[in-house]
């Protein structure tokens, strides 16, 4: 068990150190990266802007709900709601869904290549197949995570202020008052900081996944699982980490 | 040509190619032929450099290729074409993306220079008006054809095949050889194809090398084969009944 870990981790590093070789054309990964922005940020906005809204919602329901004691002003459910939004559900959560979005379809679509030899075709011609495969991923996922993030944000709070005043638990004038007091820009930072870190290991770790696979159709659909179970595994891991580093 | 000198490569305990020497002759098509799991396909890949060998060295044109890293490897990777035993071509680009992959990697052709190309070798192995179409959209004997159109269109001096027929029909086979062939003939390029199909050895067998149980067991011309009384060599070769029949006669 120990050796295989080890075995697992040198191989993640000798992939992570097969990424980062000067590019056979610089053009193809330019348009490699263009179309993957596209694949991970709007083919993920779907899911990331229904997920922010209910989320928005429950998070301000459920704050107006254990907020009941009267010293306590109403606005603080705003102020709750928002930190809770920005410190964690955005940039954990968020990432977390995308894990299972992007991370699948990452490794299904390399582990796919590797089973059906278009892996070795790449090989063959002299290209550095996980560099061509792995790095534009990489890159589009740094680019694009922090603007999916900071929608998810935008909108789980207006899931929030809609949901509290459809409800009268948090009328309009409270809500905008909590989320506008006290609030630290720091923790945006914080926020993206996470999602940085958060989108390398989705990408990263999905790809090496979907890189190593060995055998047919049954190991594609086991790596893509693997990618997502270990990608959110990490990303728990980092959150704790850089929660200690940043803000403890 | 092409020399494999004497190499090792094992599996975990299993040892797959055990002191294989063979050498694949300039401007021919050179097949390796013997069942299935007894070593062609790990020689194919270790002549082009996808398994590393344990022991032993692969020269092309007098270039040790095993010796070399990846950065060495590149010029004589680019003058290597591959066909894949599916095709390996790239789901998500179409026939003629497919075809143009490799030059838009290593050449500086403007795009009409690509184009004309790619259409040239697409005509070449008989493919038109397929250009926008993609891989699914395609049955199996095309995608073949154009995995030969991409392996050609950088010229390639060293064309490997990894099992062409597999999953085609007899007639089908017997183009996608004669193409072989002919494009083997018309480029000079020093051609390795890997087969257990009779068919093909008797279309196209100019010089072959026959493996079992992970050695060279036999190697020699069609002609040589045909006088042969190699008892494992015939075993394997008139194991059908039309091929005996054919012995008989």
């Amino acid at each position: 068990m120990l050796t295989k870990t080890w075995f697992e981790i040198g191989r993640y590093w000798k992939f992570m150190k097969g990424l980062f070789v000067k590019p056979e054309k610089f053009i193809v990964y330019y348009r490699q990266v263009m179309h993957e922005l596209v694949s991970i940020g709007v083919g993920a906005l779907g899911i990331v802007a229904l997920t922010s809204v209910f989320m928005g919602a429950v998070i301000t329901l459920q704050s107006a709900y254990n907020l009941v004691n009267p010293m306590v002003p109403l606005y603080a459910v705003g102020i709750v709601a928002r930190d809770s939004i920005i410190l964690e559900f955005s940039p954990t959560i968020i990432m977390l869904v995308l894990a299972g979005k992007i991370g699948s379809s990452i490794a299904s679509e390399i582990g796919t290549m590797r089973v059906t030899e278009q892996i070795d075709a790449l090989e063959i011609m002299g290209i550095n197949s996980s560099g061509y495969l792995t790095l534009p991923k990489i890159v589009a996922g740094l680019l694009i995570c922090p603007f999916v993030v900071i929608i998810s944000m935008f909108l789980g709070i207006i899931g929030g202020w809609i949901a509290g005043d459809m409800s009268g638990i948090v009328p309009s004038a409270d809500y905008i008052r909590g989320i506008q007091d006290q609030f630290l820009p720091f923790n945006i930072v914080f926020a993206l900081i996470k999602t940085l870190v958060f989108a390398y290991i989705i990408t990263s770790v999905s790809a090496y996944h979907g890189f190593h696979t060995d055998g047919g159709a049954l190991e594609v659909g086991q790596s893509s699982t693997k990618a997502v179970v270990y990608s959110s595994i990490f990303i728990l891991i980092f959150d704790y980490i850089l929660t200690q580093l940043i803000l403890a | 040509m092409i020399k494999v000198d004497h190499i090792y490569k094992t599996f975990g305990e299993k040892t797959v190619l055990d002191d294989v020497s063979c050498t694949f002759e300039t401007g021919k098509v050179n097949l390796i032929i013997g069942q299935s799991g007894m070593g062609k396909t790990v020689l194919m890949k270790c002549t082009v450099g996808l398994f590393e060998v344990d022991k032993g060295a692969v020269y092309f044109d007098g270039r040790n290729f095993s010796e070399m890293n990846f950065k060495e490897r590149k010029p004589i990777r680019q003058e290597i074409g591959m066909v894949f035993q599916g095709g390996a071509l790239f789901d998500s680009l179409t026939v003629e993306q497919n075809v143009m992959f490799p030059l838009n990697m290593f050449t500086h052709m403007s795009q009409e220079e690509k184009l004309d190309r790619v259409n040239f070798c697409l005509q070449r192995v008989n493919l038109v008006n397929s250009n926008k179409l993609f891989p699914s959209e395609i049955s199996g004997g095309m995608k073949k054809r154009v995995a030969i159109a991409r392996a050609i269109s950088m010229n390639p001096k060293y064309l490997f095949c990894d099992e062409p027929n597999s999953g085609l029909d007899p007639k089908t086979s017997i183009v996608i050889d004669n193409l072989i062939m002919e494009i083997t003939q018309e480029f000079g390029t020093t051609t390795v194809v890997n087969t257990h199909d009779m068919n093909s050895l008797t279309e196209m067998g100019e010089k072959i090398v026959f493996i079992y149980k992970g050695k060279n067991y036999w190697e020699g011309t069609f002609e040589e084969l045909e006088m042969s009384d190699n008892p494992e060599l015939i075993d394997f070769v008139y194991a059908s009944k039309i091929m005996k029949s054919m012995r008989k006669h």
